[in-house]
């Protein structure tokens, strides 16, 4: 159904262009999508125009809002109607236009000639269906066959997405598989019946960065071989370098610029994509960086000082809810952080970076002890009120870590009248002060959180915690949620506040290239421990740990001519540290390599055997 | 499983004694005296006396509750003051009247209930939607008693679809049902449309899309029994509000079950068929919970029972 079509004579008459109007299967033509407020009609994407050719990749890139995925929506026929609604152009494909389309023709599209996937593989499948279920139903919906060979295809599909043990899965529900079994289910589902287009909405945007590869590379290898075309949806210019062969960059609905990944790389003309990749953290950057000022870590006192810190979670079971088994979230982690340093916790989803963060500030009980100048606690917690005074938080998610219902000066004093610092008027200077100081106005403070963008919030959120004047900042995800240029810009205010008021942070994050761009120090974790630590340049120049190095060789490279013909591939899921009560988690002793670099034995079991490719 | 049906029994056990206790206490700090009601107005001190020894009232309330537990534990909830006859053949012989009531007005609350809900869900915003939000409104709103009697004038008395009351035929239990039935419906309406509003703007629903399931595929498939969750725990709950609700309708339907027997014996204070018929009722709310969890984890495998 979707072979590449033979190019005929008239293609090199018509310049040698790849876009000749018979290998053309999809094409938007001064598109405009709105959706209804009160009685006006707002554009979301505003006359686009783009076409895709048969088995090519075209990469929409850009930041939210700028109508991308609503684009998407639309080919699909899948636009959250009423609200939203295509009001102009047209989607031409396979000689028809989309938009005046019966919903009956839309559904014969769907899935059998377009498919989709989704950016969360967690809430995409449906819980209570069985993944048989699911992939059945999609190959049943196109074709008329029987349950038998319905399910023989689903096998198939499971196959070609390179799930072990297809059969056995298909009993299986979605929560029994992690997060990229179930991104390669979807992607199972979606190219089951071999679609002619292939949309993925930030198909790896949810996923770790290791599984991140794996599932480009699959949609690679099932490319070349069913010839689909793919529209790829994405703000990682990592991933467009790696996949596109055309890019079209977006912004507030309009396209800006499009054309050949190589010349958008290597030429952008268009200021706004210079901006978007010169926003891009790459690894390496902040080494460079560092090389024009040199910094002497050496002279710095101990802030914090964190020995053998262990955090375990019960699960219950039996006839008496008695505790059966053990998550061994934090296993003997020791580490310090010096005065005005960056301290990086970088790891895979789960491996315990955050449950550090939540037993340092207390909102988890947890065994060991935490030393802060000074001060000391034990695992009940330190003297409470100077705790929470010099540690403060930073959360994920802007929008969900500030009070809906409080005005945003209110949120920034709140702190101060917690611990009685102050009168009324001094909180208010003192929060007025800080709004400027993390680039917002005084006149926004009577505002609320609604009323602000993403980056805008997370600055609110780092004037709340900076308002008690903290000796250090835990910041777990902090910027994972913003836009590339908006992460850039609330990057650097952290580290000019650093340099201002002499804080250190607890950075934590999964992504690599913002560790290399804003660390000191960095530590790995792997299921509960650091598997290796030590300056920004022993761990990333010269990683010596397997897990780490797979870490830095799965972040995908901004830049097209650095593409990587085969991604390293995994053995096996990462494991749970679920352990039975009495049997206790292998500890790998962290030795020396000299000059604060550390590395785990290699006697450590499960992380060799994940790592063995 | 069995271990935790048998870790629930265990608990049911607990439950239902302290609701013997309970009770047992407020009734002996009831201001009626069941002995005046039996001997009847002209008997005598002596008589009257001599009643109130043979069924042991005179003893202290200590060692009249524990008499009855014990031989409540022995399957025996005692002999009825003035009906003369055991109390659990009274109940045995109109317990199966009110499982009929009461099935049927399960029945009646989740066909309307659900109907209504889905169907106010998926026209969300318009006049239907409103219309039938209004509805299930007075649903949940109008007592109980009012309802039947209005369902009596109009289908019974005015139309004569129905039989005024007794038992029998089908015909005998639509009315009943249905008015017992009708608040729950109204509860279960709302619950099923929000409950469907939310299940509707999940990401997986938009995947269903995706594949090009049709609509009705989608909803039945995919949405239902997503929504359905939450309805089916509070049935377990809703068992409990029934048994009040029967009381209250068998008398308007002259309908022969338990809740007939229990007003019958409220009126006349005899204590026995009181205290069997609130066990029962306790003992029907807590299998009805159990039930409602244990089905659960048939649709919602993500729901482990331990």
């Amino acid at each position: 159904m979707s072979e590449v079509s033979v190019m005929d004579a008239s293609v090199e008459v018509s310049k040698g262009a790849p876009n000749d109007i018979n290998d053309r299967i999809l094409e938007l033509t001064e598109l405009v999508i709105s959706a209804r407020s009160g009685t006006e009609l707002v554009p979301l994407v505003d006359g686009l125009s783009l076409s895709l050719n048969r088995g090519e990749t075209l990469c929409i890139a850009g930041e939210s809002g700028s109508g991308k995925s609503m684009t998407s929506l639309a080919v699909m026929g899948l636009l959250p109607k009423p609200a939203v609604r295509i009001t102009g152009g047209a989607i031409n494909f396979d000689g028809r236009d989309l938009t005046q389309a019966s919903e009956r023709h839309m559904r014969h599209v769907r899935g059998n000639r377009i498919a989709m996937i989704f950016q969360e593989p967690m809430t995409s499948l449906n819980p209570v269906l069985t993944i048989g279920r699911q992939l059945i139903e999609a190959i049943q919906a196109h074709s008329s066959l029987g349950n038998r060979e319905a399910r023989q295809k689903a096998i198939e599909a499971l196959n070609s997405v390179r799930i072990p043990q297809a059969e056995q899965r298909l009993k299986q529900h979605p929560h029994e598989l992690s997060g990229g079994m179930r991104q390669r289910v979807m992607i199972a589902m979606a190219l089951a019946l071999e679609p002619d287009i292939l949309i993925a909405d930030e198909p790896t945007t949810a996923l770790d960065v290791t599984v991140q590869g794996e599932v480009l590379e699959l949609l690679r290898d099932l490319q070349k071989t069913h010839g689909t075309s793919i529209v790829l949806i994405t703000h990682d210019m990592g991933v467009v370098a790696e996949m596109a062969d055309r890019v079209v960059i977006m912004q507030k609905g309009r396209l800006v610029e499009q054309g050949d990944v190589a010349d958008i790389f290597a030429r952008p003309s268009h200021d706004y994509t210079k901006q978007l990749l010169a926003a891009v953290p790459r690894l390496g950057d902040g080494m460079r960086k560092a090389a024009l000022q040199p910094t002497k870590v050496e002279e710095k006192e101990v802030l914090l000082e964190v020995d053998d810190l262990c955090v375990q979670f019960d699960i219950k079971g039996g006839f008496f809810g008695k505790t059966t088994h053990h998550v061994h979230a934090v296993n003997g982690v020791s580490f310090e952080i010096r005065d005005r340093e960056t301290f990086s916790l970088v790891g895979e989803s789960g491996c315990g970076k955050s449950t550090i963060a939540k037993a340092l500030t207390g909102l988890v009980p947890s065994s060991g002890s935490v030393h802060l100048k000074q001060t000391t606690r034990d695992a009940s917690g330190l003297v409470a009120a100077t705790k929470h005074r010099d540690i403060q938080m930073i959360f994920q998610d802007p929008y969900a870590s500030l009070d809906p219902r409080m005005r945003v000066g209110d949120l920034v004093s709140e702190p101060m009248l917690i611990h009685k610092i102050g009168t009324a008027e001094e909180r208010k200077a003192r929060t007025a002060e800080l709004f400027e100081r993390v680039g917002l106005h005084t006149n926004q403070m009577e505002n609320y959180p609604h009323e602000f963008s993403g980056g805008q919030r997370q600055r609110i959120c780092i004037a709340r915690a900076l308002a008690l004047r903290p000796k250090l900042i835990i910041a777990d995800e902090s910027v994972a949620a913003l836009d590339v240029s908006v992460q850039a810009r609330v990057l650097a205010l952290l580290k000019e506040l650093q340099e201002e008021f002499g804080i250190a942070y607890l950075f934590i994050s999964h992504d690599m290239a913002v560790v290399e761009n804003i660390s000191d120090r960095v530590a790995v974790m792997y299921m509960g421990q650091i598997v290796e630590m030590g300056s920004r340049e022993q761990v990333f120049s010269n990683p010596q740990h397997p897990y780490t190095k797979k870490l830095i060789a799965a972040v995908p490279i901004p830049d097209p001519s650095q593409r990587r013909q085969e991604f390293s591939r995994l053995s096996d899921e990462i494991k749970s540290p679920v352990y039975k009560v009495g049997q206790l988690p292998h500890r790998v002793p962290l030795l020396s390599l000299g000059n604060g670099h550390f590395v785990s034995g290699d006697d450590f079991d499960s992380v060799s055997q994940h790592v063995a490719a | 499983m069995p271990a935790y049906i048998f870790r629930r029994l265990f608990q049911a056990a607990l439950i239902l004694i302290g609701v013997s206790f309970i009770t047992f206490a407020l009734l002996y700090l009831l201001p009626a005296d069941p002995v005046r009601q039996i001997a009847g107005r002209s008997a005598t001190a002596q008589t009257v006396e001599n009643i109130r020894q043979q069924l042991g009232l005179d003893q202290p309330f200590v060692v009249q509750y524990w008499r009855y537990l014990t031989s409540l534990l022995q399957g025996d909830l005692g002999r009825s003051y003035l009906q003369k006859s055991e109390v659990t053949e009274l109940i045995a012989a109109r317990l199966p009247a009110s499982l009929l009531l009461m099935v049927a007005a399960i029945g009646c609350e989740l066909v309307i209930g659900l109907t209504m809900g889905i169907v106010a869900a998926l026209r969300r915003g318009s006049i239907t939607d409103q219309s039938l939000m209004v509805v299930s409104f007075v649903g949940v709103s109008a007592p109980q008693f009012v309802v039947a009697l209005l369902m009596l004038y109009f289908f019974s008395v005015r139309l004569s679809w129905f039989p005024i009351g007794g038992y029998g035929t089908w015909q005998h239990l639509v009315l009943p049902a249905v008015s017992l039935g009708i608040m729950g419906a109204g509860w279960y309406s709302r619950m099923m449309r929000s409950s469907m509003i939310d299940v509707l703007r999940q990401d997986f629903i938009r995947t269903a899309q995706a594949k090009g399931l049709a609509a009705r595929k989608i909803l039945i498939g995919h949405a239902l029994p997503n929504a359905i969750l939450p309805i089916i725990a509070m049935i377990g709950i809703d068992i409990g509000l029934f048994m009040g609700g029967i009381v209250v309708i068998e008398s308007v339907f002259g309908w022969p079950g338990i809740g007939q027997l229990a007003w019958q014996a409220i009126q006349r204070v005899d204590i026995p068929i009181i205290m069997g018929v609130t066990l029962v009722s306790a003992c029907a709310i807590v299998i009805g919970n159990l039930l409602a969890d244990m089905i659960t984890p048939f649709i919602d495998p993500r729901i482990k029972l331990r």
